[in-house]
């Protein structure tokens, strides 16, 4: 029982009789309760919340849900779809290959958590409880009894290990408090994958591809456009439990298995997807967090050669970039460009590419010979080292190229075989304004960018970057020539972050030196680049993408935290690495790495890379 | 029979007695340790080579001057004719692979992937041919893969190609070692105690497996500690002792020799001078011996 305290008896509860629940009540009931609450909530979103549209998502009308209401939808939706599978029905089976009642329990807790978020936050904004209409009452109710009949679930205790009766009263608490938290984990333990799955034909599987990239596309689309600090922090909770009840079912693991039998189709899915988000826009706003979020994520992808496959701690990363930038914006005709001429864009990539390898070549000649720490803070000097020098080759402390702090300004907009980027385009009905524009064009980056990771890491040189990573000397022993391979590697990532800083140069109008920072508070920055790496997960290729996504918008979208938000990152790398440290998306050597003594699954499938 | 095995007929491909290894006046100091002390060693074609050694004799150390993990500062090494290049992966090129005293898999690799890596030396696809993925490189990672399988076959880890190398067993982790040192196609191998902690039954294994390689025409230069082993195995043995060669023989000349017996005993005392002196010493000697023996991985590898 939860409510036990630190009483100094003998626990005389673990004889194991039949599993229970969390809560004291039957099984069936819980589970009744459970699925019915969460139809109930999912009925109660239709209700009116709230009598003002002062709170924001206008909560106040019946038979329309709104903003807050909409996600509680989606949540008791998924717990009802959870119940009913965990009763066993055939059809929804499929989805629950690990057990529906750790997803059950997730789902309801993720509703209940958004839902009582949303009355609370009502209740506090507008003055008390005595702002919320029937509807608020009702959802409140209805997740909390769907809490507490998902809770009621039956689940395999742990054993307590027996404690010692000399130890004193702290030690005891600790000693009960550390078997409450080994219960409550159980509680959301999943069990084995049962069934293996129903063999499924190949175009069904290529459907639930496609089924799982619109979603992928819905939940992106609908997370970049919430309008307001609330929507957004709700549209985290219910994304993050949502994933978590998804991935405690089971359901992702299938579908990674099957991702990784079609990867061309997944590729091509993920590709369309993506492409297909500045048509579900209405007018630029979004589509402008969309390319520079893109933006991040590939020169994230980029470093995820250097430091994910390669293992080379590059702190000083965002210099590439830069030198993109800067090589791109020199030849773009710009006024305040030192060479008075414009090339054509391809030509200008890779003009921006080639410096960056050049840059790249030359600063990891001298700095590879280095291992671990020492280059990782070589690295940070180098990168310092270009923001400084860019500062100041202005024509008064150095020869004029960069004009100084002021940077090089108006660089004009790309025009690719006569289509203009600055202009609004109209392709069959949807209107593509400029940054849709060049969110596009950098799509097509990112796809470079994507294969260049995938083809590098499934081939001979891709494995050497790993074996020198594993372990150097036998590495060398190997006939690796390790300087070289890394130095392939440092190159290769420098290239394609200077690709994408040719796309950046475009989209920002100007460059300055203080774009590229070592540590900032707008990505990309070195700090922030590693963070989406580390944060995503190294060495796959969605890690990065999912974690510079997460670290453009949570600072973006949570305007409320103003001064704290640097602190709050922090503390949330913090913790992510004390409990997740494989990063959102990990890669399944990583996870192996890091936890160890769970169940190691011997064999390695392709799915996992 | 493990023991008939010694007197097989020399191995194919190579032409026997024909020198493969030819280490000249090897010296190797560390400031003022010199840990490996004007060492000549011969290793012929088709011949097993074994280097025995009480502990902190400079066998590993010598090891390391003939892999290029250390450049000897005296003497010099040649391969085949063939001055040896100063670095570790040109050694490898060069044609001698290595296994490490305590084992240096890619543990979070899978085991077809380490032998994989361990081609390394004998495939040509760089990056440029990685990312365009011409026929040449799909032709060229499917024969690396089937060798790969063939070695792994050979050492009988074919099942487990997909596992990860840290989930293998100890005495399959040393299997994979070697597999993976044959894979770049190697015309010395060199082994640093390959049965290091292994039971009776893997010993055996490991020795049959050990001759299997020498009839693929592979010259092969080893380190062990266990006697029975090194004697059924080599065709001659050295004997280091302090950095410097004691000896060089057969191994019953090795076996009766007494100076040998003397390193790894010591000395007869002449007069006996007192029993309790002697126990001292033999009980400090134990304890060492044990020490050694517990923290085998502290013993530098490099």
């Amino acid at each position: 029982m939860t409510t036990q305290t630190t009483a100094a008896t003998t626990p005389d509860t673990p004889t194991a009789e039949a599993p229970r629940g969390l809560v004291g009540l039957p099984e069936s009931t819980g589970r009744a309760l459970a699925t019915a609450g969460g139809v109930l909530s999912v009925i109660s979103t239709f209700l009116a919340w709230t009598w003002t549209a002062e709170f924001p998502g206008d909560l106040t009308v019946y038979g329309y849900p709104g903003g807050l209401q909409v996600l509680v939808l989606v949540g008791g939706a998924l717990t009802a779809l959870f119940g009913l599978a965990s009763y066993g029905i055939k059809g929804l089976r499929w989805l629950v290959p690990a057990g529906a009642d750790s997803a059950l329990k997730l789902a309801a807790l993720g509703t209940f958590v958004t839902a009582w978020y949303t009355v609370i936050a009502i209740s506090v904004q507008l003055g008390g409880v005595v702002n919320l209409e029937p509807g608020g009452f009702v959802v409140a109710a209805a997740t909390l009894l769907t809490l507490l009949g998902a809770l009621a679930l039956p689940f395999e205790r742990p054993e307590p290990d027996p404690f010692d009766p000399d130890d004193t009263g702290w030690e005891q608490f600790r000693h009960k408090a550390r078997h409450q938290a080994a219960v409550i984990k159980a509680a959301f333990a999943t069990g084995p994958v049962k069934a293996p799955a129903r063999k499924l034909p190949g175009f069904a599987e290529i459907l639930v591809i496609v089924a799982a990239m619109a979603i992928g596309l819905l939940v992106f689309t609908y997370g970049i456009g919430t309008e307001y600090d609330e929507l957004f922090i709700g549209f985290l909770i219910t994304a993050g439990f949502g994933f978590a009840a998804l991935f405690k079912a089971g359901l992702i693991s299938r579908l990674s298995v099957i991702t990784g039998k079609h990867r061309n189709v997944t590729l091509i899915g993920a590709f369309v997807a993506a492409a297909a988000f500045p048509f579900t826009q209405s007018d630029d706003q979004y589509a402008t967090i969309g390319v520079y979020i893109l933006i991040f994520a590939t020169v994230a992808l980029g470093l995820n050669i250097v430091v994910g496959l390669a293992g080379l701690l590059d702190l000083g990363y965002v210099a590439f970039l830069g030198v993109g930038a800067y090589a791109a914006a020199m030849v773009s005709g710009s006024p305040s460009s030192p060479f008075d001429f414009q090339v054509p864009f391809w030509a200008s990539a890779l003009i921006g590419a080639a410096v960056a390898m050049v840059f790249g070549v030359i600063i990891g000649a001298p700095t590879l010979r280095l291992r671990g720490d020492y280059l990782a803070i070589v690295t940070l000097g180098f990168g310092e080292i270009f923001r400084i020098a860019v500062l100041n080759m202005d024509g008064t402390s150095g020869p004029d190229i960069t004009n100084g702090s002021n940077g090089i300004s108006s660089i004009p907009n790309l025009n690719i075989l006569g289509f203009d980027f600055g202009q609004e385009h109209t392709i069959a009905g949807f209107t593509i304004a400029r940054f849709a524009n060049y969110f596009l064009l950098m799509l097509l980056i990112t796809l470079v960018v994507v294969v260049v990771f995938r083809r590098s890491s499934d081939s001979r040189i891709g494995r050497a970057w790993v074996a020198i990573r594993e372990d150097e000397t036998a590495a060398l022993a190997m006939g690796i020539n390790g300087f070289r391979v890394k130095l392939i590697a440092f190159a290769l990532g420098a290239t394609l972050a200077g690709l994408a800083g040719t796309v950046q140069a475009h989209v920002t109008y100007t460059v300055t030196p203080e774009q590229y920072q070592f540590a900032h508070v707008v990505p990309p920055n070195s700090a922030f680049l590693l963070a989406a790496v580390v944060l995503g997960g190294m060495g796959t290729i969605s890690g990065p993408l999912v974690g510079a996504s997460l670290l453009y918008l949570i600072p973006a979208k949570l305007q409320f935290l103003g001064d704290y938000q640097l602190f709050a990152f922090g503390l949330a790398l913090v913790l992510l690495m004390r409990y997740r440290p494989e990063g959102l998306i990990p890669n399944r050597r990583r996870q192996l790495e890091f936890h160890e003594e769970t169940e190691a699954p011997t064999v390695l499938s392709k799915a996992g890379a | 029979m493990t023991t008939d095995t010694t007197t097989k007929s020399a191995p194919t491909g190579a032409t026997p007695g024909e020198p493969v290894l030819d280490a000249r006046g090897v010296t190797m100091r560390f400031g003022g340790l010199t840990a490996v002390s004007d060492v000549d060693l011969t290793v012929n074609a088709g011949e097993i080579v074994g280097l025995i050694g009480p502990n902190g004799a400079g066998k590993t150390t010598f090891f390391n001057c003939l892999t290029g993990l250390y450049v000897p500062t005296e003497g010099e090494v040649r391969y085949k004719g063939q001055i040896l290049p100063p670095k570790s992966f040109k050694v490898t090129a060069a044609g001698i692979a290595r296994t490490f005293q305590n084992i240096r898999l890619f543990a979070n690799m899978t085991v077809l992937e380490n032998v994989l890596v361990g081609r390394h030396t004998r495939t040509k696809e760089g990056l440029w041919s990685a990312l365009l993925r011409g026929p040449g490189f799909h032709k060229a990672e499917a024969a690396s893969r089937a060798r790969a399988m063939e070695l792994l076959e050979f050492v009988g880890l074919a099942g487990k190609a997909d596992h990860l190398a840290r989930n293998l067993p100890y005495g399959e982790q040393r299997k994979l070692e070697i597999a993976r040192a044959l894979a770049s196609e190697p015309g010395l191998l060199l082994l640093d105690e390959p049965t290091a902690g292994m039971n009776p039954q893997e010993t055996r294994a490991a020795e049959e497996l050990i001759f299997a390689i020498r009839d693929k025409g592979i010259a092969v230069l080893v380190i062990e500690h266990d006697m029975r082993f090194i004697m059924n195995l080599c065709d001659r043995v050295a004997v280091l002792v302090q950095g410097k060669k004691l000896i060089e023989g057969d191994a019953a000349t090795v076996q009766s020799d007494e100076r040998v017996i003397a390193a790894y005993l010591g000395e007869p005392l002449a007069n006996d001078p007192g029993a309790a002196e002697a126990a001292e010493v033999e009980a400090a000697e134990a304890a060492a011996e044990a020490a050694a023996q517990t923290a085998p991985a502290k013993e530098n590898d490099r």
